[in-house]
């Protein structure tokens, strides 16, 4: 790809991974992931530029990490989310920047509402994707999910992807 | 009867001993009454964990920290001395400080603009020459409330609510060894790491307590974890989890094992590399330089939950959590959760420290949030209490030392509670 991606490809894209998380074709969402991606969630008290290597997250996966918590996400054993949570991930405020030689920087807002036991949750806040160009598309390097929330109360667990 | 120690024949916990049977009501988890009770019998008369001194740095540094149903002000004044506040303006009781962490010399309420000092001393009040009689606060009545009790062991700040209690040190008894045991891990002194872990579950605080040294679960609750430390490539060790359960006294426990994880302070693992086998000889090298070789391959190989009655948990194990919470409601409870590691420790041990702490730790980890739907599914069988009254915590009750995997270490919590709280309950309509 020589040409950046229009907003409405980077949002078709970004509606195509809240599909993927929503019906919980989990293997296929990861393959949006480069090699070398990370999923980071912060803790709800830390400044915006806080780095996970010297303050404590609430998620950060390198790439293994990633693979590993798809895979126990398809297991009877991950408890947390047996039987599975319907969830419905809304993305909108999408705004797209240049971020280095080839990548872009996509800011938007996001809402996810999880629903199990009969009780819904609610994630709400802003999401930092930077994305890459690649022969199949645009893949992700980066997901950061900073949480507009103090702290998860009542939620207690971020035991779906954000 | 005020004061009386129930025997074994209380309403909510049953001990047969001859038979090694431990049984606890399961209405203790429901009952509103119930909740009354620990928040006059236990949250309002035993020691409680405020805070770590490496959060108040600089003189002036303040935090504000819910505790025992209080809001508390937590701070370091300009003199250096630690002090804490109840958050209630003296004047008309509004909360006072409603940042959570700042420095500052003074706070005003910007309700009708009352200024304190650092020391909680009353500054100024709008009209305070014109308007008050001479002498206002010569009583100091008009000064900061400070909590009845505040005082440290080696670093861990508590409040107690009672006047009247026993120091912190003879609170602690058996478990001050288990605080020297994390405590003596750095040379410089052990921090607080930035970033709170706040998160709320919909069960009874007690739960969380059970569980958080209950080495009974981790082969079937945590098998999705179990699986993740085999997946990946040299964090596990041939090490198995094994080791015991004592009971530290005063309704304080500890489970002390070894276990297949790398442990930052000093245990190595293959996935280090190394780059990261130099840095954990290195530092196991100063541990023992400073408390011999033996206490030195205590600290480093084992691990440790701790916990501390009621609710003060140190989980000193794949890297080390402080965890305290309090319940909202009988069915909801509300936890912080800090990381906490020496304050020399290289850049490369903290990241590994920090990577260590979020693989089974906190609401995104592999591990806690399948304890929290084990919990939440504990409250929701505990609705049938009337038909199903009873739990069960019988392990390993008839062997002369029990194992990780037993529960002797909830039976110490249970029977500190119904000590506690069935004298209260019998002492209730008294006269005094």
């Amino acid at each position: 790809m020589s040409t950046p991606a229009s907003r409405s490809e980077v949002e078709d894209f970004l509606y195509q991974e809240a599909s993927l998380l929503d019906e919980w074709r989990l293997p296929e969402w990861l393959a949006l992931f480069t090699e070398d991606a990370h999923y980071l969630v912060p803790a709800t008290d830390l400044p915006a530029d806080a780095s996970p290597d010297e303050n404590l997250f609430y998620i950060a996966d390198d790439r293994h990490r990633l693979e590993q918590r798809v895979a126990r996400l398809m297991k009877k054993s991950g408890h947390s989310e047996q039987p599975r949570s319907k969830t419905r991930h809304m993305v909108n405020n999408v705004r797209v920047a240049a971020c280095g030689a080839d990548a872009l920087s996509v800011t938007s807002a996001f809402a996810v509402y999880r629903t199990k036991d009969g009780v819904t949750d609610l994630y709400v806040g802003k999401a930092l994707h930077e994305l890459v160009p690649s022969a199949g598309g645009l893949r992700i390097r980066k997901k950061l999910c900073a949480l507009d929330l103090d702290g998860l109360r009542p939620q207690g667990r971020i035991s779906i992807i954000l | 009867m005020a004061g009386r120690v129930p025997d074994d024949g209380s309403d909510f916990v049953k001990i047969d001993r001859s038979r090694g049977r431990f049984k606890v009501s399961r209405r203790a988890f429901v009952d509103e009454s119930i909740l009354s009770a620990e928040r006059a019998a236990i949250f309002d008369k035993c020691w409680l964990y405020l805070g770590h001194d490496s959060e108040l740095a600089a003189p002036g540094a303040f935090l504000t920290r819910a505790v025992g149903g209080r809001n508390l002000i937590f701070n370091r004044d300009s003199a250096g001395t630690v002090r804490s506040f109840v958050n209630s303006c003296p004047h008309r009781g509004m909360r006072l400080c409603r940042d959570r962490a700042g420095k500052a010399k003074h706070f005003q309420c910007f309700y009708h603009g009352w200024i304190f000092g650092n020391d909680g001393k009353l500054i100024d009040q709008p009209g305070g020459e014109s308007d008050y009689a001479p002498g206002f606060n010569a009583d100091c009545t008009a000064d900061l409330v400070p909590v009845p009790r505040l005082e440290q062991y080696r670093q861990f700040w508590f409040v107690c609510f009672d006047r009247n209690a026993v120091p912190l040190a003879d609170y602690l008894g058996g478990a001050r060894d288990y605080l020297d045991l994390t405590a003596d891990q750095s040379e410089a002194g052990m921090a607080i790491i930035g970033g709170t872990q706040e998160y709320g579950i919909r069960a009874n605080w007690k739960l969380l307590v059970e569980n958080s040294y209950d080495g009974y679960h981790a082969m079937t609750t945590h098998a999705s974890y179990l699986d993740y430390l085999r997946n990946t490539v040299g964090s596990l060790s041939r090490t198995p989890i094994d080791g015991v359960a004592r009971d530290l006294g005063n309704g304080h426990a500890v489970v002390e094992y070894t276990a297949p994880w790398g442990r930052p302070v000093a245990s190595w693992i293959p996935m280090w590399g190394e780059e990261g086998r130099r840095e954990i000889d290195a530092i196991r090298q100063r541990l023992a330089s400073r408390h011999g070789e033996a206490r030195a391959e205590r600290i480093a190989l084992k691990s440790r939950n701790i916990g501390i009655f009621p609710n003060l948990v140190i989980n000193d194990v794949m890297a080390v959590t402080v965890r305290t919470f309090y319940p909202a409601a009988t069915d909801y409870l509300e936890v912080n959760a800090w990381a906490i590691g020496p304050s020399e420790e290289s850049e490369w041990a903290r990241k590994f420290r920090l990577f260590n702490f979020l693989e089974f730790l906190g609401p995104g980890g592999f591990a806690t949030p399948d304890d929290v739907e084990a919990l939440e599914n504990c409250q929701r069988g505990y609705r049938n209490h009337a038909e199903a009254p009873w739990n069960d915590i019988s392990k390993g009750m008839l062997k002369n030392e029990p194992r990780v995997t037993d529960e002797l270490q909830i039976r110490a919590f249970w029977t500190q509670w119904n000590q506690r709280v069935a004298a209260h309950r019998h002492g209730e309509g008294a006269p005094s």
